[in-house]
């Protein structure tokens, strides 16, 4: 690929997918665990080609379910690990994924969100699975999701991706869709000076006195590497400070919340979003993923036109961003939420706003994206 | 937006068209400095299937990655006029190959260049017809410069087929400056 250079920044033109996986590899990322499908194998297919470049590690498992079980492993054996799917695979990874959760290994999933339910629409765009990453598997836990909207964001939020997952101690679903996963547009990689790159808390103790889960010092417990001498139990059940299996109501009862707590006492190291013409804005359009460029355009041709509308695009999609969505809903007369799904975030816009005036969405599923123009007429309806 | 340019590249699956759209936006990048995107198409059928890529040039930032009102489509299979003959601009150009595509809307500036023919005849090889048409569509339209553009080709050509690539690409310009006499 023909590069050049920009303020000493690398210029390359490459498609979503790959900018993922390059950006994985420069956060750190030495596993991959996957099983290709569409429209996410372009991420695996490129972890394939550069992770033995680097002495990294890369499984094509048997299926989906296995992929996250290898990149769970690994997670707990020191490696930084990802694995990419698309909406079909995330619904298998479910299983493991609440695994990941209860177990609190530091991992990366990438959803590249195409039509459904079920094999749906493989090379189409689609929405549909943003209530799956906050739902999907059961029990109750706290979720972190990522929702880039352009390939320079694309790029970061997977570092940041890989970094909340190690400050945290969990998995983090980073969400792109089919528009995003396969469009190339000019990037400027950004010099490792320019990010930060953190790693998980690791015991300082004894191996003998290490407990997996003691949470002590810190709502995230420092987490030791397999096979170095720190011997411990890891298991779905709920469990102990020592990880071996507790029925005990009020242990099973404060850990739940701790998982929760690490996420939700920090939501100033993980909430992420961009306003746009909030200041006056009397209309708000919230939205994410690349449906959140067709806004831009939406806007800007609708204050052409006089009418003062802004946008919330919650970066961070989980934990969704509650404090400025309260703020913005009490201040606007309208609401707009578009998504290539048949209506999901706008409950969440509904619960949290307390809006007035109407919140409506502007909802698809043909695989097709929403046009800017279909924005512009449900600005100008509430307008 | 200021200079903001769309261009289809359809053919059937096989043909190489979506390099063409490859090597245009990442020219109009590396060598003029502009914004550019594609966005292919991915069918399940990897050859032989109506296929598409569609490239956005703008001298600023590409906010919606889709085309709206194309300026420039290339059509090098019936099957894949009736597909993508979408959001045409009234005025827009359209290139074919009339051994090829045989029903167009005519009320667009149709072009007709045997691309085939002239891939075929100077070339032996087929590989090169997505040369010949980036050659042409630069011809047709100068969306970007000749220099631009033949250096992009010539970054993506797999070595050892620079010089075939360039006079392919030659052939396809100067077969549209011809058009447009």
């Amino acid at each position: 690929m023909p590069d050049n250079t920009k303020n000493g920044r690398k210029v390359v033109f490459w498609p979503g997918n790959i900018v993922v996986a390059e950006a994985a590899l420069a956060a750190g990322c030495n596993f991959f665990g996957g099983y290709p499908i569409t429209p996410s194998s372009e991420v695996a297919h490129h972890m394939s080609h550069r992770l033995p470049m680097i002495g990294g590690k890369f499984i094509q498992m048997e299926d989906e379910i296995a992929a996250m079980g290898a990149v769970i492993g690994a997670a707990l054996a020191g490696d930084k690990a990802m694995t990419a799917t698309s909406g079909p695979g995330f619904s298998l990874k479910q299983e493991n994924i609440g695994y990941a959760c209860m177990v609190e290994a530091p991992c990366v999933v990438v959803n590249v969100m195409r039509g459904g339910p079920s094999t749906g629409l493989p090379t189409a765009l689609g929405q549909s699975d943003i209530m799956q990453a906050r739902w999907g598997t059961h029990g109750d836990r706290a979720v972190i999701t990522l929702t880039p909207s352009y390939l320079d964001e694309v790029y970061s939020e997977t570092i940041r991706a890989f970094n909340l997952a190690e400050r945290f101690r969990m998995p983090v679903f980073l969400f792109l869709d089919e528009v995003i996963g396969h469009l190339a547009e000019r990037l400027e990689i950004p010099d490792p000076s320019e990010y930060e790159i953190i790693d998980r808390v690791r015991p300082t103790c004894p191996p003998e006195d290490y407990l997996p889960y003691d949470s002590t010092e810190s709502d995230v417990p420092p987490l030791a590497d397999y096979f170095t001498g720190y011997r411990y139990h890891t298991t779905g059940l709920n469990h102990d400070a020592s990880g071996f299996p507790t029925t005990n109501p009020g242990l099973v009862q404060s850990e739940e919340l701790r998982m929760m707590n690490k996420v939700y006492d920090h939501l100033d190291e993980i909430e992420s979003y961009e306003e746009v013409m909030t200041d006056d804005a009397e209309i708000l359009v919230v939205t994410f993923g690349s449906t959140a460029r067709a806004a831009s355009v939406a806007i800007n041709d609708a204050r052409a036109k006089g009418i003062k509308v802004g946008m919330l695009r919650p970066i961070t999609i989980w934990p969704f961003p509650e404090k400025i969505m309260r703020e913005l809903g009490k201040r606007v007369k309208g609401i707009v939420v578009p998504e290539a799904n048949l209506g999901q975030i706008i409950f969440e816009v509904e619960r949290v706003a307390k809006c007035d005036g109407p919140v409506v969405g502007v909802q698809k599923v043909g695989g097709v994206p929403i046009y800017p123009d279909e924005i512009l007429s449900k600005i100008e309806e509430l307008a | 937006m200021s200079n903001h340019y769309e261009a289809r590249f359809s053919a059937v699956g096989g043909q190489g068209i979506l390099l063409a759209g490859d090597i245009l936006a990442s020219a109009a990048i590396n060598y003029e400095g502009k914004f550019a995107c594609d966005s292919p198409t991915y069918t399940a059928q990897v050859r032989g299937g109506p296929t598409k890529v569609d490239v956005i040039i703008d001298s600023e930032k590409i906010l919606f990655p889709r085309t709206t009102a194309i300026d420039f489509m290339l059509c090098l299979a019936q099957r894949s006029w009736d597909q993508f003959a979408q959001d045409l601009k009234p005025d827009c150009i359209v290139l074919i190959d009339p051994s090829l595509v045989k029903n167009v809307d005519e009320s667009y500036r149709v072009y007709r260049m045997p691309i085939l023919e002239i891939t075929k005849t100077n070339m032996k090889k087929m590989v090169y017809t997505s040369a010949v048409a980036l050659g042409a569509m630069i011809g047709l339209t100068e969306v970007i410069s000749v220099e631009s553009a033949r250096k992009g080709l010539l970054a993506k050509a797999p070595k050892g087929t620079e010089q075939p690539n360039e006079i392919a690409f030659n052939l396809g310009y100067e077969a549209a400056k011809e058009l447009l006499k």
